[in-house]
């Protein structure tokens, strides 16, 4: 059946598709993995592009990948789900915290039963991942708020921050590097008069601004490093007074501040592309799960279309810098 | 309440009562029997340690909560003190405290709220509904004031391996003892004793019982002390379960658990339930919730299944009620 002819030309190309194997990567990926991406809710959309950025990626890889999650953000309610996974046995997991300790335990117990565990976009304590895929750095993203708020807000006059809920890991983070920021000598007519919370739930972040508004006549810049909370403080102030007056900048989604950019409420905000960390993690996951790395500062790997990635300190992986939305690009985004 | 119980003959009640109960049983039969068609992992000794573990909370705050419920009063800030006492113990561990008496005053603390509650509903003769509605945001509040921003999570490991670890080389998670030895004491409680009775007189009819010599203001304060301090106890073992001492934790569980209570056969009129209807029905739900989260059904679903799941338990007696009703009718027309 089997000529010696065909036997020589299939074992060429055999050989010829092992090289070019070898030299695009170290180590090839398995295929048909199950990885679950556990988001903070799964009603939230930021979740939702974020999740289906990922499910992409595996697609692309030949991979299972699946999305479960709590209906609320509450500290604990990603613990049953985690559980669930365990006794799945799936290959990895990739999530986004709700909180920084609250799913460490059962993380480590996931891991210690040979599930790799990757964390994206709000980070676990490091003992209970491998991997961290981070936005930006907390740095970059805190003063960069800072210096778009100002330029926004003319470099003077008293500014507030509405954020998630109090215990936040992210936002406490950038709050922190925002005040640092906000400490040097060009931002010294500046003033950060209050940080209010919404919980990050749209009607609370909506009357905590018209509280802020209130409690200060004289504020001239809301920050609202939260997707709920910069759409809610914007809608506010689209139908007050103060429209054109007080300036909204934060952390949005360009589909959600889209009516916002064109009424002329907020002129510029920024934010990652959720969809894109997603599909980083997704195939941190996969090089994990594969053995083509583990947790080592210093090691690479190629990500789709982003390209090539390195581990960086404390295992994080960064997606990098931040985008600036505005009436002149915002039409060529849609997440 | 009084009229609502009038209209039910004794002898009716009770089977409606039992069959109740019965239909549990045959629900979280058939419920074990959906885990183990759904996922080849439902019954592994891990699976089942996680779900007891995942009912601890809910299950130690269901037991007052039957009784006052059938003292025919409400505590709606239940899962407010149990953030109150998770706040506090990370506040006093963080101050330096040893963990036994940080975790002593914790539970002092939420029989404290709990005799709170109780004190303005029994002195003012306000309704417990009204009253702990205002305590939920209070009790709430204090735990926000406590912690702030902050969540605690540096406890002792002996101590949050114990919300962790089972129990030896068995499937029962350590904090499920503590609600195993809950629940036996509140069985008790309710059926072998004069209190038991009593709470159970007062909540079908508070001013005959008061005539019958019940000392109703006592009883009732000592229902709320005790929702309060079985609130501050899942909070503790709440902490060390998630290792992490927050002002929001437990946030909305109130809701969960009075869900559990009432889907148990307890009647939010009073006077009527069993702890063995409510136990039942948190291992129900608990057992239901994991099936279908190992089924990959998404959170949403889960929703709407715990939804229909409570109000079937408000149609079903009901309607087999009215179907006796028109039935008795019937027979008494055809007699004449």
């Amino acid at each position: 059946m089997w000529s010696k002819r065909y036997r020589g030309a299939l074992l060429t190309i055999c050989a010829a598709m092992m090289l070019t194997g070898t030299t695009a990567m170290a180590a090839p990926l398995k295929s048909g993995l199950t990885i679950a991406f556990v988001p903070k809710q799964v009603n939230n959309p930021y979740e939702v592009t974020a999740d289906n950025g990922g499910m992409a990626a595996l697609k692309e890889l030949g991979d299972h990948g699946k999305v479960v999650g709590p209906s609320n953000a509450g500290a604990s309610s990603q613990v049953s789900y985690i559980n669930t996974l365990i006794a799945q046995h799936v290959n990895a997991i990739v999530i986004a915290a709700n909180d920084a300790h609250a799913v460490v335990p059962y993380l480590k117990k996931a891991m210690a039963r040979g599930i790799k565990v990757v964390t994206f976009d709000s980070d676990t304590a490091p003992d209970g991942r491998q991997l961290f895929v981070n936005q930006a750095t907390a740095e970059s993203i805190g003063r960069g708020q800072i210096q778009l708020a100002a330029k926004l807000m003319g470099g003077s006059g008293e500014l507030a921050i509405l954020s998630a809920t109090p215990n936040a890991t992210n936002q406490n983070t950038w709050i922190g590097w925002m005040k640092k920021e906000l400490a040097k000598p060009e931002y010294a007519h500046i003033k950060l008069v209050k940080i209010a919370y919404g919980n990050d739930d749209d009607q609370q972040s909506f009357v905590e601004t018209q509280g802020l508004l209130e409690a200060y006549p004289h504020l001239k810049a809301i920050i609202a490093p939260t997707t709920v909370g910069i759409a809610a403080a914007a809608r506010y102030i689209s139908t007050s007074p103060y429209k054109g007056k007080v300036v909204v900048t934060g952390l949005g989604t360009p589909n959600q501040m889209r009516e916002f950019i064109k009424n002329g409420t907020v002129t510029a905000f920024q934010l990652w592309d959720p969809g894109q960390l997603g599909y980083l993690a997704a195939y941190a996951a996969a090089n994990l799960a594969s053995g083509t790395i583990s947790d080592k500062p210093g090691e690479s790997f190629m990500a789709g279309k982003l390209g090539k990635r390195t581990v960086g300190a404390d295992g994080e992986i960064i997606l990098g810098p931040l985008t600036t939305f505005d009436a002149s690009n915002i039409g060529n985004f849609n997440f | 309440m009084a009229e609502q119980i009038g209209t039910t003959p004794p002898a009716a009640r009770r089977s409606l009562h039992l069959r109740w109960e019965w239909i549990l049983v045959c629900a979280l039969f058939g419920s074990l029997v959906l885990g183990r068609v759904l996922s080849p992992y439902f019954l592994t000794s891990d699976n089942i340690s996680d779900i007891l573990a995942g009912i601890t909370e809910l299950g130690l705050i269901a037991l007052p909560m039957t009784l006052v419920i059938i003292a025919a009063e409400i505590d709606l800030s239940v899962a407010s003190v149990l953030g109150l006492s998770s706040a506090l113990l990370g506040v006093l561990w963080q101050a330096g405290l040893p963990m036994p008496v940080a975790i002593g005053v914790a539970c002092i603390a939420g029989a404290c709220a709990g005799w709170i509650n109780g004190w303005i509903v029994v002195r003012m003769g306000l309704p417990s509904l009204a009253v702990t509605i205002g305590t939920m945001a209070l009790y709430r509040g204090l735990a926000y004031v406590l912690l702030g921003s902050h969540a605690v999570a540096n406890f002792p490991g002996a101590y949050t391996d114990f919300g962790i670890n089972d129990i030896g080389a068995s499937f029962l998670p350590q904090p499920f003892a503590v609600l195993f030895v809950a629940a036996a004491a509140f069985v008790l409680l309710l059926h072998a004793t004069t209190f038991g009775r009593a709470v159970y007189a007062i909540g079908t009819n508070a001013v005959a019982a008061r005539f019958s010599g019940l000392d109703v203001a006592r009883t009732k304060l000592r229902l709320f002390v005790l929702s309060g301090l079985l609130s501050a106890v899942a909070g503790v073992i709440y902490t060390l379960r998630f290792t992490s001492a927050r002002g929001d934790n437990g946030q909305g569980l109130e809701l969960s658990v009075i869900a559990a209570v009432l889907f148990g056969g307890v009647s939010i009129f009073g006077g009527r339930g069993s702890l063995g209807g409510v136990l039942l029905s948190v291992l129900l739900v608990g057992v239901l919730r994991n099936a279908l989260t190992l089924y990959d059904i998404s959170s949403d679903t889960l929703t709407i299944v715990t939804g229909l799941l409570l109000l079937s338990s408000v149609l079903v007696p009901n309607l087999i009620a009215r179907v006796r009703a028109v039935r008795d009718q019937r027979a008494l027309a055809a007699a004449h």
